[in-house]
């Protein structure tokens, strides 16, 4: 947010010199409010970062396990691609009266549950074809010298299938970090609520804000991803 | 040391990959699986490691079923050479190198140690290609890095399913002959599938000839050459068989059977030629430089006499005549 806001802020010098007043404003605006859009901000990254983390140990495992099983295959990914067809407003609204039984129909908890959900496709999805993909005469050089199912996939099928799965995760992420948005509509917080409030109070500096940070949110986290992404792929793989 | 006894493979419905599959391969002895694609080969050697399953029948290593032996237990000890080197790409080639031995739990010094003396063995610089990975390595010396990867923990039986098939036919020769070498060394007893009679005949002691998932012939490859047991094999192993037949002896036999000649000393330009050379090659020089005879001499240089076309013709119409116990009981002679 910090670096953000001095964008923005240097951006605006320029428009300033010709003398927008709009500009001045709307600077105004960001340094009364500087400190509620941080707060968002960490709302968002929380909400996020803990679905994410989350959507990761849910899929990856799923997405091994269905390496195993063909046929459970078929069923489980065409039933993640159905639930992204799913509009995040229309789910987010399903999961109220399922969560009011636990007294957690609106805030946190579903919005964190409809971004594992939307997460599952990307992530399983991509740990299962890249397992698969794996050069078949390495499964068999690591079937016959001896090694056993769990040594051939952490030593064998994971570390070359990572850059795969990898991608997978930041497309969720990136995902997420959009679908968040609409979280603030059950009460989630996060940087939807600038954009929501901007829309009932007509206050076009709230959804610009808004917009502008869920947008660089997104672009940095990719770019995080991508920098961990190269570090843990194996330098005999990197090409 | 390998049994096959009454081994098929039948995959549901169909007919049979392998049928009824009986022979024995002695300790240290080097037996080629050799057909063409589709004749049960590859089958019939994953069979041993069980990549395949045994459908009947049993196959038994030292007089033990391995279908009684843990299977991750048996492929350790058993070497593992596939035709796309299989080198695992994540790894880097020390870590290739030693797989099995870590594996088996060796610590990191005996590790260390067994890779350099792997490496030396097929001449490449241990330190330099430590750190390397697989994608950074020719052709070749991915093939080699994935034999020495297969003798790594010093197993008594190495697989080989088409070790060299996907090289370029000079690297082939070079790795071939180097691997020989290696054998001479560690004495494994080595199956291997081929689909290359010239290799077979090359690399084989004992060559098992399939078809249809059965075996059409087996023995040495001289006794093949010489006496095709059916239409099928004589087949196989093409009209030139008689020629083949020439690259399995050498000067020296030649000698020892019938003779040299007398050097002719109005020729002037003649080529010299080692004792040990197979007579194959020697035809090919008499051939190639179209003199009359070519100067055979010994590992101290001394002149033994001279060769020429009639008398490496009179040597093959002597061997091909000869009975097949016969030619089973010189090669062991030889051995």
């Amino acid at each position: 947010m910090e670096m953000s806001g001095r964008l923005m802020l240097i951006t605006a010098h320029f428009v300033i010199e010709k003398g927008g007043t709009k500009m001045n404003e709307y600077l105004e605006y960001l340094r009364i409010n500087a400190s509620y859009i941080w707060g968002l901000t960490v709302q968002h990254i929380e909400l996020v970062g803990i679905a994410i983390i989350i959507a990761i140990i849910i899929g990856v495992s799923i997405g091994i396990y269905l390496t195993t099983n063909e046929d459970l295959a078929e069923t489980v990914l065409a039933a993640a691609s159905v639930l992204l067809t799913i509009p995040s407003i229309a789910l987010f609204g399903i999961m109220i009266p399922f969560f009011s039984l636990i007294n957690q129909g609106i805030g946190f908890v579903p919005a964190l549950v409809a971004l594992v959900l939307y997460s599952q496709l990307p992530i399983i999805r991509n740990t299962y074809s890249a397992i698969k993909n794996v050069n078949p005469a390495v499964i068999d050089a690591a079937n016959g010298i001896g090694m056993k199912r769990s040594q051939r996939l952490v030593r064998v099928e994971i570390p070359n299938a990572l850059p795969v799965i990898m991608a997978g995760i930041r497309t969720a992420v990136v995902l997420n970090i959009g679908i968040g948005v609409i979280a603030a509509f059950i009460g989630a917080g996060g940087l939807g609520t600038l954009i929501v409030q901007g829309i009932t109070r007509t206050d076009m500096y709230s959804i610009v804000t808004g917009s502008i940070v869920v947008s660089l949110l997104a672009i940095i986290a990719d770019m995080i991803l991508l920098f961990i992404q190269k570090r843990l792929t194996p330098k005999g793989i990197a090409n | 040391m390998i049994s096959f006894k009454h081994v098929s493979k039948s995959y549901t419905g169909t007919e049979k990959a392998v049928n009824d599959v009986n022979f024995e391969v002695e300790k240290g002895e080097i037996v080629i699986f050799l057909g063409p694609s589709g004749c049960g080969k590859t089958t019939l050697l994953r069979m041993v490691n069980r990549l395949e399953t045994i459908s009947e029948g049993s196959v038994l290593i030292n007089g033990e079923d391995i279908g009684n032996l843990n299977e991750i237990e048996l492929r350790r000890n058993i070497g593992y050479v596939i035709q796309s080197n299989g080198l695992f790409p994540n790894m880097d080639i020390e870590e290739n190198v030693t797989i099995v031995p870590d594996l088996l739990g060796w610590d990191k010094k005996k590790k260390h140690n067994r890779y350099k003396e792997l490496m030396q063995l097929i001449g490449l610089d241990p330190m330099e290609y430590r750190k390397r990975f697989p994608n950074e390595l020719s052709g070749g010396q991915q093939q080699r890095i994935g034999v020495i990867r297969a003798l790594a923990a010093d197993p008594p039986v190495m697989l080989m399913d088409e070790p060299f098939g996907a090289l370029d036919p000079l690297i082939r020769e070079k790795i071939q002959d180097e691997f020989l070498q290696i054998q001479r060394e560690v004495k494994k007893t080595i199956l291997f599938v081929s689909h290359d009679i010239d290799e077979a005949i090359k690399m084989a002691d004992k060559i098992v000839l399939m078809r249809d998932g059965e075996i059409m012939q087996y023995g040495t490859p001289s006794d093949i050459l010489i006496h095709p047991k059916n239409e099928y094999v004589s087949q196989f192993i093409g009209r030139d068989r008689a020629i083949k037949h020439l690259s399995l002896r050498t000067i020296a036999q030649l000698q020892e059977e019938i003779g040299l000649v007398e050097i002719d000393q109005s020729i002037v330009d003649s080529k010299q030629v080692n004792i040990h050379e197979n007579l194959k090659d020697t035809l090919a020089m008499l051939l190639n430089q179209e003199a009359d005879q070519v100067i055979v001499h010994d590992d101290n240089d001394e002149v033994q006499g001279a060769i020429t076309i009639d008398r490496v013709q009179r040597y093959l119409h002597l061997e091909m005549r000869q009975k097949p116990s016969q030619t089973v009981e010189k090669e062991k002679v030889m051995e």
